[in-house]
Formats: structure tokens, C-alpha cells, sequence
């Protein structure tokens, strides 16, 4: 069986003209933004630059998740299409390193006019003097205590993302029926659940995109952006498995498979939804002027068309197009909803980080659009070239046989 | 439902009534049900069920769920007892979610619930017709129903030959109905059809 991918012509040209294009968007977005004459123009450079990153850093770990939930639960059902994951968790050391220097040179490099930071003022503001609440807040967010969560929460998804694949591969020169690789990566599976807890599920998003408005919180935020990425981190791992298999590949996947798959996007978009719902409902009900100044801009404000455009890209849609059992069973139903998902994600971090430092004054311009575009090109190189260079099946894994037969 | 006259197959073995469906359905004879005492994954496909529209049927029920809530609630809140809570607008959606929600779902469950037993004839209370003793115990007991097109000792002959270790002809009723146990069978008094 043929069972190794090599990277076709066109899809090495093509995201290698969106990484141009990306490159080509930064050096412009330097040019005119970042020498711009105004605040507003500074903060937008930056600002993009942080959205893109943090999203596409945050939907690449959740193939480490689904690695470590689905081999902690000993299931057989992904073996069939494993390396996908396997590749998309391996790059996720690129991203995060994008994310971190961007980070850290926000935190320390960006200043506005006034000597304010422009996308987090707790770095500049947290005083006596200048900012009451902020200073409260200091004991945990201040550059020391962001730098250090940083470095640990990127750190060990990198390390665990290329952990999970190294093991994997080296089970297919293991003896046969081997379990000894197979209980360890139960056990580090055990050790990366507890790490994603406390990093993706609580801290991370706290410390890079809540604290964007580091005035408002919401206890429900981490969940709210773990429900938006991992949902479009399964999108992604679908788009990549629909690909593969459109070129021939991964001979072993079936319609089960993908219905499975289909099933994911599904219900995490509701459960995606009852978590934005259910952080909205909350402040929409007890009418606190200091939480509600959030979602006034949003809902009311300037961002009030990306507001209706989250809910019916992200729920809409998805309620009603996936429902079907044939429409998770069909391929170009499957493709078109995964892309209108990740799209509609984006757009949901874009009005989580946007509104803090530019105000009325958002875009999604040449600007926003042409980055998302290199990152879009560096996910697609990085990922393509890794799936090079192992077969294509897991040979040898124990539960092989099991995911043959897996009717979903 | 209907008093049909039935021949009566009895397997103790999935690797022998698999075969048999297949060749009872290929031979074009109409399959009443097959009473298993689990689930065995493939039979329907075997038996060539088609895949149920009960969830089609879900679907409405949670939309008139959804409507009910919905449309209940707001004529509560706007005309008939309109109340100021904590300055909140009396048509105030974002709170009725919830209760719209369980709705919708407690009326998906129930209606799906009830589709179900209808569609299976069997309801809590109501009594169906037993083909076999021990097709809830050990065996695999496939129901056939007879007409004039397929004389009932060429069936059986049939059926033996798939590998059956016992067979019968019952005339019963077919669909569920009201009753005791200890009464006898409402077609008993009825001579072979």
C-alpha cells in the first residue's frame, strides 16, 4: 500500500505565495502602520499581529489535545487518519515562537505617544498613582508573571506536540504487539491533560487575550476560547484528511471516519455557542457597569455587525448545515463548513482582542486579511513537509485493526 | 395491527441466522422482525433495514418545543402579566434561553420517546405477541410472515435447511395490544386464517 506523501507542486507554490504574501503584508504593515503617524495605526499593526498569532498558535495545540484526550481514553477511532494531528501538534513550536516574540515585544518594546502601552496597558498603567485597578491586578499580571507563563505554556505544548509524534513513529519499529510506547504515552497523555488545564483552559488566555482589557473579566473566558479553538483546530485536522484523501492518501479512512470527524464540528459549536452564551447571559442579567462596557462596545458599539456575524457563522450555520446525518457523511459539505468554521473563529478572537486598543477604528483590510494569509501559507508548508516524512499509517499501533473496523 | 399467519425460526447461533437472513431475503420472503437476546451489531443491515427518520421526527418536536417556549413566554411577559424585573425590557430573550432550551429538548426527548415505541409497537402495559420462549434467553428467533404466495411447509422446509433447530407456524397478531397475560390471546377463538 502506498502509504508515504509527498508534497504536490501546487500546494508547496501555493503556500509559498501566501507565505510571500504574508511576508510581503508585514513589510508593508511596517511601512505604513508602524511608521504611520498615528497611535491608532501602531496599535493595529500590533494588534493583528497578536490575533493571528494567538489564534493559529491556539487551533494547532488542540491536535496535542485531541492526541492526549483520545489516547487517554484508548480510542481507536483516529488511528486511521493519527498522523494528521500528529504533524499539525508537531509545528506548534513555530507558532508559539511567532506568539512569544511578538508578545514579548509588545510587553516590551510598544509604546505609545504617552508612554502607554498601546494592546496591554497593565504593562504601563498598573501604578498607585495612574490606575487604581490595574495595580490591584499587578500581583498577576505584570510583564515577570506573563513572561513566565509564556515561556512554560509554549514551551510544553512544543515539547509535547513533537513528543506524542516522535513515540508514535518510533512504535512502528517496536516489536510487534509491543505495549511498552503504548502505556507511555497514556502516562505523558495523563501529564499533558493536566498541563493543557492549566495553560489553554485557564492561564494563557487570561494572560494574552483577556488582559487585552485587563479591567473586565469573566471566569468563563478560558473555556470560551478553548470551545472556539478546538472546534477549529477539529475543522483544521478535517480540511488536512479531506486533502490527504483527495490526493490518494490515507487508503484507510472511510465515511465513518469522517462522519466522526463532522460530529466534532458539530457539537462543539454548541457547546462553543452555550459557553458565549452563557458568559453573555450572565453579565447581560445582573447589569454590572463594570462588565458590561464589554459587550456595549461589542453588541452596541462599533463592533456590533462582527457580534451577529460570530453568532450566525458560529451557530447558525453549523446548527443548520451539519445537522443532517448525509451532510457530515459528504465531503464537499464537511470542506465548505470546516472553512466557514475557522473563518468564523477568527473573526470570534478578532472581537475578543480588537475592540481594547483600536476602539471604533477596526479593519479587516489588506492588513488583516494578508496576514492571516501568511500564517494560513506557514501552516500549510510546515504541516505538508512534516507529513513527508513518516508513512501515512501508523503501522504497527495496537489499535490498527480497531479503527479499520470503526463504525461511527 | 393484523392477525397474520407466521413460520418461526430458531437459531442458537449469530454465525448461523446471519447466513440465514441473507438467504431467506434473497429467496424473497418477507421478514416480520428478528428477536435477538442483544444487540448484534449488522443485523440491520442484514435484515436490509433502512436507516429510521425518528430523527427527522426529533427535529420537529424540538422546533414546536422551541416555538412553545418562545411564544408562551412572550405573551406572558409583553401582554398578559407584564412585570419590571430589575429594569430589564419586557420582551427580554436573552433570559427565556434557558427555559427555552429545556423545552425544546424535554420535547424532543419525550416525542422522539413515544415515536419510538410506536414505531416498535411496544409500550410499557401493552403486550405484544412472544414468537419464541427463549428469544430473550439463548436463542435467535426470526419471524417470517406467510401469505398465499408461500406455502407454509415449503417455508418451513426452508427455514430447516438454513439451519434452524426449531421451527413453527403461528397465526398471531402482529402489532401491539391492550391486555393481561393470563388472558388468552384475543385470536384464539379465531379459526386458521
Amino acid at each position: 500500500m502506498n502509504d508515504r506523501f509527498e508534497v504536490p507542486g501546487r500546494l508547496r507554490n501555493t503556500s509559498l505565495a501566501l507565505i510571500a504574501v504574508g511576508v510581503l503584508t508585514l513589510i508593508g504593515g511596517i511601512a505604513t502602520l508602524l511608521m504611520g503617524h498615528t497611535d491608532v495605526d501602531k496599535a493595529r499593526f500590533w494588534a493583528v499581529l497578536l490575533h493571528d498569532s494567538v489564534f493559529f498558535t491556539l487551533i494547532t495545540a488542540v491536535s496535542i489535545f485531541v492526541q492526549a484526550a483520545v489516547s487517554l481514553a484508548q480510542g481507536g477511532w483516529i488511528v486511521a487518519y493519527r498522523r494528521v494531528p500528529e504533524a499539525i501538534g508537531a509545528n506548534v513550536w513555530i507558532f508559539g515562537s511567532i506568539l512569544a516574540v511578538v508578545l514579548f515585544l509588545i510587553v516590551f518594546t510598544v509604546r505609545d505617544a504617552h508612554g502607554v502601552n498601546p494592546i496591554y496597558k497593565w504593562v504601563t498603567e498598573a501604578e498607585p498613582g495612574k490606575d487604581k485597578i490595574l495595580f490591584g491586578k499587578k500581583p498577576f499580571l505584570n510583564p515577570g508573571m506573563f513572561v513566565g507563563f509564556t515561556i512554560v505554556a509554549l514551551g510544553l505544548w512544543a515539547f509535547f506536540g513533537r513528543k506524542f509524534r516522535e513515540l508514535s513513529i518510533a512504535q512502528e519499529s517496536a516489536p510487534k504487539n509491543d505495549t511498552k510506547i503504548y502505556w507511555k504515552v497514556f502516562r505523558l497523555s495523563a501529564v499533558f491533560l493536566f498541563v493543557y488545564a492549566l495553560t489553554q483552559m485557564s492561564t494563557a488566555p487570561w494572560l494574552w487575550i483577556m488582559s487585552v482589557q485587563a479591567h473586565w473579566y469573566s471566569t468563563l473566558f478560558s473555556w470560551y476560547t478553548f470551545a472556539s479553538a478546538f472546534v477549529s483546530g477539529m475543522s483544521l485536522i478535517m480540511l488536512w484528511v479531506v486533502y490527504l484523501k483527495n490526493q490518494g492518501n490515507l487508503k484507510l479512512v472511510t465515511t465513518e471516519h469522517m462522519h466522526d470527524l463532522g460530529k466534532f464540528m458539530f457539537a462543539f459549536s454548541i457547546f462553543w455557542t452555550y459557553l458565549w452564551f452563557s458568559q453573555y447571559m450572565l453579565i447581560w442579567y445582573s447589569n454590572q457597569p463594570d462588565e458590561t462596557f464589554y459587550f456595549k462596545m461589542r453588541q452596541q458599539g462599533p463592533y456590533s455587525v462582527l457580534f451577529y456575524a460570530n453568532f450566525i457563522i458560529n451557530f447558525c450555520m453549523p446548527i443548520l448545515i451539519l445537522m443532517a446525518r448525509p451532510s457530515k457523511r459528504n465531503y464537499f459539505t464537511v470542506t465548505f463548513m470546516a472553512l466557514i468554521i475557522i473563518f468564523g473563529h477568527w473573526v470570534d478572537y478578532f472581537q475578543m482582542i480588537m475592540p481594547g486598543p483600536l476602539g471604533e477604528h477596526w479593519h479587516i483590510n489588506w492588513y488583516e486579511i494578508g496576514m492571516f494569509m501568511g500564517f494560513a501559507g506557514l501552516l500549510i508548508f510546515s504541516v505538508s513537509r512534516t507529513l513527508t516524512k513518516s508513512s501515512l499509517v501508523p503501522h504497527n499501533n495496537l489499535l490498527l485493526k480497531e479503527t479499520m473496523l470503526h463504525i461511527s | 395491527m393484523a392477525i397474520k399467519k407466521f413460520a418461526v425460526a430458531a437459531y442458537d447461533d449469530e454465525a448461523v441466522l446471519f447466513p440465514a437472513v441473507r438467504k431467506v431475503r434473497k429467496n424473497g420472503f418477507k421478514i416480520h422482525d428478528v428477536y435477538t437476546p442483544f444487540a448484534v451489531h449488522g443485523l440491520d443491515e442484514a435484515m436490509g433495514l433502512k436507516s429510521t427518520d425518528l430523527h427527522i421526527a426529533g427535529f420537529i418536536y424540538g422546533l414546536c418545543g422551541t416555538s412553545t417556549a418562545v411564544g408562551f413566554i412572550s405573551w406572558i411577559f409583553t401582554s398578559d402579566w407584564p412585570i419590571n424585573y430589575g429594569g430589564k425590557p419586557h420582551f427580554a430573550l436573552p433570559a427565556w434561553i434557558p427555559i427555552t432550551f429545556e423545552l425544546t429538548v424535554l420535547f424532543a426527548a419525550v416525542g422522539m420517546t413515544l415515536t419510538f415505541c410506536y414505531l416498535n409497537q411496544i409500550m410499557p402495559g401493552v403486550k405484544k405477541h412472544v414468537f419464541h420462549p427463549r428469544q430473550s434467553d439463548d436463542m435467535f428467533v426470526m419471524a417470517i410472515e406467510l401469505n398465499s404466495q408461500t406455502p407454509e411447509n415449503e417455508v418451513i422446509e426452508f427455514l430447516k435447511n438454513t439451519g434452524a433447530k426449531e421451527t413453527s407456524v403461528q397465526i398471531a397478531e402482529a402489532g401491539w395490544w391492550y391486555g393481561r397475560w393470563d388472558k388468552k390471546e384475543p385470536y384464539e377463538s379465531l379459526s386458521a386464517i
